[in-house]
């Protein structure tokens, strides 16, 4: 069933990608594949053989003590930094580690930044309609008009984020909360089939949080685009977990439900325990 | 005063009168003798006459035989008296007896006659003087007259000489003197005195070997082409050393204006426009201390030296409090109203001072230069220039690496919210930081004025040149600063030869702005994290 | 089509009316209205006028770069005189014999200089078409290729101003040299005639202020349109968070070169309008200071809206030739001081004590529109 909708969900993403490139290829197993990725900042072990297998459609939380290596990480697979070893792939037909920013972003992997970047002299409309995939060289741009199916879309997607009464505000007038889902807006606009979201819900109300819970399990929920979450706030990840991954030391610790990770003695010891003793 | 020509031909009477005695006495003196061989109209005799004064031994020959070089020997055409002429401006010459050299009172020049001389005679004497000079006491007038010697020595002279260096004790006037008379064997056509010659770098050497290389004595040409050679080699080793030599002058400039903007803006990431204005105040102070100390500019630079700094630090602080600190991240904004600063201190001193240049005074022991060899001197104020700069590197290492002030600089940079958590005063900081970066602006004015001329345009010259230093070596690096700046001012004075100065400084500047392309942080950027932000 | 876009805001409009209508009213005072008259605009003013107009265009080409791709570039200048050099170039070989040497092809320096022929970047500027062609091309390419350099590396914000005022203080330098064949310390001057046309006659001067106005009303859309598109935006989204726009898919640096190349185009124009009306054109032009002096002109009439721009250019040009007339001294007192003050106190400039700015009407609606999240799958 899986491998049919995905199949399903891979021709609706063609008609909308750049033809320039082929389709993500996730017939043969998972999304995104991490294998033995090492990466050294002056002889600081950032990541350590780390392995990672994100499947098509899959909510993966991502936790680990500070200097864990999950930036890092995020680093690597967006093309920001290179790992010294390693092979990092994007379906089973994708090299990670040959392409560069833009050409990752338009395969369809989006990143979420930690604090929110979006443009704040422009609308949140324009905010999204920048977004938007589409012919993204020069000239295009200059005579691009805004389509009906575009202006739809745009649409569609301010009612995902709840941000529809907003569409004209200037995008720094937002609530840090409503700027976190502007940004998660403008990555679901290049219909990614990756979103990587780091931190989401650092610095937000109780509401924002709950809000923006449902937000990512809804996204990934339907099957549309896998979802791979980095956070600390353990509350949060246990509402929207299903599958946690244990960073420790750059390499992966434990990997699980939220139940089997957090009664692992490992993690308890490095990370949980620490916490809980803390709290 | 209108007595005087009277009460003179009053004086004159009565020489006339006791005339008889006068030159009875004079006869007794051989030296009228001498005198009286030199009045003849053939030049050969003259000649000859002169050979006989040096023979003669007398210690009155040296100073006769300068008078005759100098025209100033003369003879009075009513008496036939010898005097000389101590100054020959207006109608009334004052003189003094050529034998006793006494004050003979002043003369008429109408009276007088001289004895003339012409342009062998001329040669013949400086040579005679100079063996005559090789007789004095100190060692110093020896080399300089053995120096002034080479290229000067003819067939009546080398005899002499051979006898001179053989009593000389002081190596070097040996060495020069053998040089000298090398250089007549040479022009007699003898190949060995190549090797006496070899490896000097003197001019009259090289246009006598020059000369020979041309002869046509095929063996003494080929000796004298090597020697040649060898002194071209040797020369260009010195060219290399004085392009060096200028191109670490320069570059110690280039350090002193840039170093003071790697602080303000390598450290403090603020862009000052108004640092060139900076160091014009710190040269204009140089010039204020020197008109207070009238006479004394040594002292007066010193002082200045304290008092630049302070000036330009003071005027940071104006800068920082009044207008940067409402500017803080934004840096192009930090640009634009600095760059209004500097207008407007550039015209404040064209009004209240002048807009002409001043002329600061270099103090004696700053001026000269340091002889390294014939080839090669070193000028002292830039050898000055060059340690100073060094000396505030040095010292503005120390401050940022080994002071609470350093430290403190160094946390603010790397976190500003951290460091005021940890109870940093980040304001206090950034004031002091500006503070320093202006006040090194200060030093390398009181430098400057020692080099270029002081104007309300100093610091315009030097705001592009510090910029580009700064952003080759690195941002926030100090010793990309230094690195940077003695390369480049090196590189500028390694093209200026062939390139011509404008064009070497256009060279420069694109080389530069390429470089940035090639590396966008300078030659030793900084790493890590703090870098990324 | 994308460039009738502008057509449709009523900013754009409001200055194209009064733009043209400044235009008529000058001409006809200059021309209706007898000399004697008070309200009489002599040919001297016309001229004046024309010169602050080819500013205007100039500050316009620096605000699109500054205001909207938020590249503060301290070299236009260069473009300015570069645009001005072809220009006077082609006026030159206009001159032919009637120079003081009466030498039929080469200008009266190189006669000077004792060169025996032309340079072969000189040959071609005899034919306007080439001439004018080389207007747009000469400071296009450079900017193609500085701009290629320096976004390609990424370099941007302080570092990209201070190496644009490297570059033109460069270009100065080689300017001032004889062997540049530019005229050296003179630069180019004593020119004759433009299209046939006696540059010292009434009616061309009134024709080149027209002109310029013309210029400026068309460079003005087409800035306009360049910033109504979709790729105004991604400008805007490059000025304010380059890295973001870069994760989106834009190809940042070709995105900041396109901009940059059209608005060096843009100050070649304006400073081949330029060069006719005041008469000379020498290395003077590409001083640092006199590009950082345009910058100011955008900051006061405040940036990111293109008519401050020009607001700005007429506003200091005019001071600046009052204060000169009257004291000089106290005119760099006086731009120095706006410097400090604009940047200090009035970030927005003029337009911004306006207030025009279309997106704070927005920006109001917002505040007072309290948010609900409702959720939607």
């Amino acid at each position: 069933m899986n491998i049919l909708k995905s199949l399903a969900n891979r021709e609706r993403v063609f008609d909308f990608l750049v033809p320039a490139h082929s389709p993500v290829d996730v017939r043969h197993g998972p999304i995104l594949y991490l294998e033995d990725v090492n990466v050294s900042f002056d002889g600081f072990k950032a990541i350590n053989d780390l392995n990672l297998t994100i499947d098509d459609g899959e909510l993966r939380c991502i936790i680990g003590p500070n200097g864990a290596g999950k930036t890092t990480m995020m680093d690597i697979i967006t093309g920001k930094t290179r790992p010294g070893i390693g092979s990092v792939w994007f379906g089973s037909r994708h090299d990670l580690l040959t392409l560069n920013e833009p050409e990752i972003a338009s395969l369809g992997i989006g990143r979420k930044f930690q604090k929110p970047t979006v443009f704040e002299a422009l609308t949140v409309f324009e905010n999204l309609e920048l977004a938007m995939a589409a012919d993204k060289r020069v000239l295009p741009t200059l005579i691009a008009r805004l389509t009906g199916e575009g202006r739809d879309r745009i649409e569609e997607v301010l009612a995902t984020i709840g941000l529809v009464e907003l569409r004209y505000a200037t995008a720094g007038t937002l609530s840090h909360g409503q700027k976190q889902w502007l940004e998660i807006g403008m990555l679901l606009m290049q219909r990614p089939r990756l979103l990587l979201v780091d931190e989401p819900v650092a610095g937000m109300t109780e509401q924002e949080m709950e809000r923006t819970a449902e937000l990512l399990t809804g996204l990934a929920g339907k099957g549309k685009q896998s979802v791979v979450v980095v956070e600390h706030d353990m509350g949060f990840v246990r509402s929207i977990a299903r599958t946690v991954t244990v960073l420790h030391q750059g390499s992966v610790l434990a990997e699980g439900s939220m139940d089997t990770v957090s009664n692992d003695p490992k993690v308890i010891e490095v990370y949980l325990g620490a916490e809980e003793e803390a709290a | 005063m209108r007595m005087l020509p009277r009460c003179l031909s009053g004086l004159l009477c009565l020489c006339l009168l006791f005339g008889l005695p006068l030159a009875a006495q004079a006869q007794d003196d051989p030296g009228q003798a001498l005198l009286d061989s030199l009045d003849t109209d053939s030049y050969a005799d003259k000649g000859e006459a002169v050979e006989t004064i040096i023979a003669s031994g007398d210690a009155r020959s040296r100073r006769w035989l300068e008078a005759l070089l100098g025209g100033k020997l003369q003879r009075h055409k009513d008496t036939g008296r010898f005097v000389v002429v101590v100054e020959n401006r207006g109608r009334h010459w004052p003189v003094v007896d050529a034998l006793s050299f006494e004050d003979a009172g002043e003369m008429s020049r109408r009276e007088l006659d001289r004895i003339g001389i012409n342009n062998a005679l001329r040669g013949q004497l400086q040579g005679a003087l100079a063996v005559i000079d090789l007789h004095a006491e100190q060692v110093g007038e020896r080399r300089e007259a053995a120096r002034a010697l080479l290229g000067d020595v003819d067939a009546s002279l080398a005899e002499p000489l051979r006898v001179v260096i053989g009593e000389e004790e002081d190596a070097e006037v040996r060495r020069l003197l053998e040089q000298a008379l090398a250089i007549h064997r040479l022009e007699e056509g003898d190949a060995a005195a190549v090797d006496v010659l070899a490896g000097s770098l003197n001019t009259r050497v090289r246009s006598a070997l020059n000369a020979a290389s041309r002869s046509e004595d095929a063996e003494l040409a080929a000796a004298a082409t090597s020697a040649l050679a060898d002194i071209e080699q040797k020369m260009m080793l010195n060219r290399g050393l004085e392009t060096l030599y200028f191109g670490l002058s320069l570059g110690s400039v280039l350090v002193l204006a840039a170093i003071g903007l790697a602080i303000t803006f390598g450290v403090m990431g603020v862009i000052n426009m108004a640092h060139g204005e900076l160091i014009m105040l710190g040269a204009y102070t140089t010039w204020a201390m020197q008109q207070l100390l009238p006479g004394q500019p040594g002292l007066a630079l010193l002082l200045a030296i304290p008092a630049g700094f302070l000036v330009a630090a003071l005027a940071g602080v104006a800068i920082e409090r009044g207008v940067i600190q409402f500017l803080k991240g934004r840096p192009l904004e930090t640009l634009l109203a600095t760059f209004g600063v500097s207008l407007i201190l550039q015209q404040l001193v064209r009004t209240v001072i002048s807009p002409q240049n001043r002329t600061v005074v270099t103090p004696e022991w700053m001026s000269g230069s340091l002889m390294l060899n014939e080839g090669l001197s070193l000028t002292l104020n830039r050898l000055y220039v060059l340690g100073f700069a060094l000396v505030v590197f040095a010292g503005l290492m120390l401050v940022m690496r080994r002071t609470r002030l350093g430290l403190e600089v160094r946390a603010v940079t790397q976190d500003r919210a951290m460091a005021r958590a940890m109870g940093i005063r980040a304001t206090r900081v950034d004031i002091l930081t500006f503070a320093l970066g202006s006040g090194v602006a200060g030093l390398a004015g009181v430098a400057l004025s020692q080099l270029t001329n002081v104007g309300p345009n100093l610091g315009q010259n030097y705001i592009i040149d510090s910029f580009m230093v700064v952003v080759f070596g690195g941002v926030g690096n100090l010793w990309g600063t230094l690195v940077a700046g003695l390369s480049l001012g090196v590189i500028n004075q390694v093209l200026e030869p062939w390139a011509g100065a404008v064009l070497a400084k256009i060279v420069v500047l694109v080389f530069i702005i390429l470089f940035i392309q090639k590396r966008p942080r300078g030659l030793f950027p900084q790493k890590g994290r703090a870098a990324e932000g | 089509m994308w460039l009738t876009r502008p057509f449709s805001e009523r900013s754009t409009r409001l200055f194209l009316s009064v733009l043209l209508a400044a235009l008529a009213l000058v001409t006809l005072l200059n021309l209706a209205v007898p000399a004697g008259h008070p309200l009489h605009v002599s040919t001297y003013a016309v001229t004046l006028l024309g010169k602050y107009l080819s500013y205007a265009l100039l500050a316009v080409a620096v605000d699109l770069v500054w205001g909207y791709l938020g590249i503060l570039s301290l070299g236009h200048g260069a473009f300015f005189a570069l645009g001005g050099y072809a220009m006077g170039m082609y006026l030159m070989r206009q001159i032919g014999d009637r120079g003081t040497y009466g030498d039929p092809v080469l200008p009266d320096f190189m006669v000077f200089l004792d060169w025996d022929s032309l340079p072969w970047y000189w040959l071609g500027f005899d034919m306007p078409g080439f001439a004018f062609l080389m207007v747009l091309l000469a400071p296009g390419l450079l900017a193609l290729v500085f701009g290629f350099l320096a976004f390609r590396s990424r370099v941007t914000g302080v570092y990209l101003s201070i190496i644009t005022q490297a570059m033109t203080f460069a270009l100065m330098l080689a300017f001032f040299r004889n062997e540049m064949g530019f005229g050296g310390n003179n630069g180019l001057t004593d020119f004759r005639e433009l299209l046939g046309f006696d540059l010292r006659s009434d009616g061309t001067r009134l024709g080149l202020f027209l002109a310029t106005g013309i210029a400026l009303a068309l460079g003005y859309v087409l800035c306009r349109a360049i910033v109504a598109s979709k790729l105004g935006r991604v400008s805007v989204a490059c000025r304010d968070a380059e890295a973001r726009t870069r994760f989106l898919g834009y190809r940042v640096e070709r995105f900041q070169l396109f901009v940059f190349v059209v608005s060096a185009m843009l100050a070649g124009v304006a400073g081949a309008l330029y060069v006719p009306q005041v008469g000379i054109i020498n290395p003077g032009e590409f001083s640092p200071i006199f590009s950082i002096e345009v910058v100011l002109w955008v900051a006061l009439g405040g940036r990111a809206t293109l008519y401050g721009a020009v607001i700005g250019a007429l506003l200091v040009n005019y001071a600046k030739t009052v204060f000169t007339g009257v004291m000089p001294d106290a005119w760099l007192f006086a731009l120095g001081g706006m410097f400090v003050l604009v940047t200090v106190f009035l970030p927005r400039g003029i337009a911004g004590l306006l207030s025009l700015r279309p997106w704070r009407r927005a920006s109001h609606t917002a505040t007072t529109q309290p948010t609900t999240g409702e959720s939607t799958a």
